[in-house]
């Protein structure tokens, strides 16, 4: 089943999205959809199947039931070189970076473009230059991955998955373990690319509610479904105890306690 | 009981899976060494970290293994009234057997366990989804320069072994014993053949398939955290000195 409207419908559809690990049912039936050239944030206690419900829609993972629609493609029923077509179209900013740490910042940002492309080594430096400074790390360019901090380690990684101009941005907890300013900074960065590009988003994201301000949809995931999905302002009035007592910060049965989730917004 | 049987029968299954998986993943590594994308320079990258950079080492070892060839060949021919014999002794051991297994060796100590740890720690880090969400293979990419780079480096680190090996023994034989010096050379020339020579040569070709192909799986299958990155190292180097030995074996009797 494809969909007609590749250039208005969503960019990603996920339908009954099913995977198991051994005995545990990590994702129980996942229905998503990520609008175009808008950010999808997936908020959820830990281990309710965040991560990998992103690592099915970058396909490092395959279901083992269900749908996987990317821009009018169906990739559950593609082989290995339809794939690769596929990923062409992503950029992915791993969770603590996965830069190259043999390489420098430079080598690392042009990396896709040296292996991938045709490009001379002048436009190559070119594009390089123009993204670090975009990100905010001109000058850091022959530094190498275990000088940087943990932000600047991810504005790098950032700068990576954006440099082939990618149609669908994906990032996996670009914030944790960043101080608030920092958190704002990417999340500010994450905006500013999206707009600037006109990209689709999809972020998983621990700090709730901080990237509430940076999100257009709020997909909140609960024991491996998504249950509440909507803007910003209809998820926060929505009446759905699991997301509430998430909000609040409160252990409530098979959830964890979070550790940032200090802040009591139930009240609001 | 039946508890016990299906422990055994998971057991089983998993090994030979493990097995299966084994296998594959040199199959793919050697598949895509002839398919494009064509990156020449991981190659030369690869060729220097292997092959150039075990040279000293491989020369040191080589210099005294052949040096205590030629004391024990020395002290044991002149039993038997045999000293002239001595070339070709040490000749024979090292290009026969000595020259690839210990080569080998010193290959998996040295640059086979790094690259366990640097593929375990880049799975350890997700450089290796990172990879394949770039649309880039990582066994192509990560492992298929390294086998090739073993199977091209690991014969001629062998030739130095032995010719390095084989001044050690006069060094020693010759030099400090007093061994006839004439026969010694003269020895080799006339005892050691086309024959020899391939036989270390082939077994010098399997084993630098073989390292690379432990080391790499170990470190692509290693548990993605610190204790998973060194049991892989450790499980790495003993597996490959394990295959070593034992195919050391195999291909003796076949090739002898």
């Amino acid at each position: 089943m494809t969909d007609n409207g590749t250039r208005d419908g969503p960019a990603i559809v996920v339908r009954d999205l099913r995977r198991r690990f051994g005995r545990q049912q990590v994702l129980d039936g996942v229905d998503l959809d990520c609008p175009r050239r808008q950010i999808t944030t997936i908020v959820g206690p830990s281990g309710c199947g965040k991560t990998v419900l992103l690592k099915h829609l970058n396909l490092l993972l395959r279901p083992d039931f269900g749908q996987i629609v990317i821009d009018g493609v169906d990739v559950t029923r593609l082989g290995s070189r339809g794939i690769d077509a596929v990923r062409e179209k992503f950029g992915m900013l791993f969770q603590a970076g996965a830069l190259f740490d043999s390489m420098s910042v430079f080598d690392n940002v042009a990396f896709p473009l040296v292996e991938k492309t045709n490009l001379t080594r002048k436009q190559i430096a070119a594009r390089v230059y123009e993204i670090l400074s975009q990100v905010g790390l001109e000058g850091m360019e022959q530094k190498f991955p275990s000088e940087l901090s943990g932000g600047m380690q991810k504005r790098t990684a950032l700068a990576r998955a954006l440099i082939r101009r990618p149609s669908i941005l994906m990032l996996d907890e670009p914030t944790t373990g960043l101080d608030p300013t920092r958190t704002a900074a990417i999340h500010e960065l994450v905006r500013s690319t999206q707009q600037r590009f006109g990209l689709s988003a999809v972020m998983v994201s621990h700090d709730v509610p901080q990237v509430f301000e940076v999100s257009d949809r709020v997909a909140f995931m609960h024991l491996g479904k998504i249950e509440l999905t909507g803007s910003v302002a209809e998820v926060m009035a929505s009446a759905n105890e699991n997301f509430k007592s998430f909000l609040a910060g409160r252990a409530s049965g098979e959830e964890e306690r979070v550790a940032s989730q200090v802040i009591a917004t139930v009240g609001r | 009981m039946v508890r016990i049987i299906e422990r055994l029968g998971e057991a089983v299954i998993e090994a030979v899976v493990a097995l299966g998986n084994f296998v594959l993943f040199l199959l793919s590594a050697l598949l895509y060494t002839l398919a494009p994308p064509y990156k020449p320079r991981l190659l030369i990258r690869q060729l220097r970290t292997i092959g150039a950079e075990s040279f000293f080492l491989v020369g040191l070892i080589g210099l005294f293994t052949g040096m205590v060839l030629g004391l024990q060949g020395y002290n044991t021919l002149r039993r038997f009234g045999s000293e002239g014999a001595l070339g070709t002794v040490v000749a024979l051991v090292l290009v026969r057997e000595l020259g690839p297994v210990l080569a080998a060796l010193m290959v998996t100590a040295r640059a086979g366990s790094a690259m366990a740890a640097e593929i375990g720690a880049m799975q350890a880090t997700e450089q290796v989804d990172a990879l394949t969400v770039m649309a880039i293979n990582p066994v192509q990419y990560l492992v298929s320069p390294r086998v090739l780079a073993g199977v091209l480096s690991l014969p001629l680190l062998t030739c130095m072994f032995d010719v390095i090996g084989i001044w050690g023994g006069y060094a020693v034989g010759v030099g400090l014993m007093g061994a006839p010096s004439g026969p010694f050379f003269n020895g080799i020339a006339q005892n050691i053949g086309s024959h020899d020579i391939a036989t270390g040569f082939y077994k010098a070709l399997v084993f630098g398939m073989v390292v690379m192909w432990v080391c790499c799986y170990k470190g692509y299958h290693a548990a993605r955290m610190a204790t998973g990155v060194s049991r892989a190292t450790t499980d790495a180097v003993v597996l490959s000195s394990v295959l070593i030995l034992a195919w050391d074996y195999f291909m003796t009797s076949i090739l002898l």
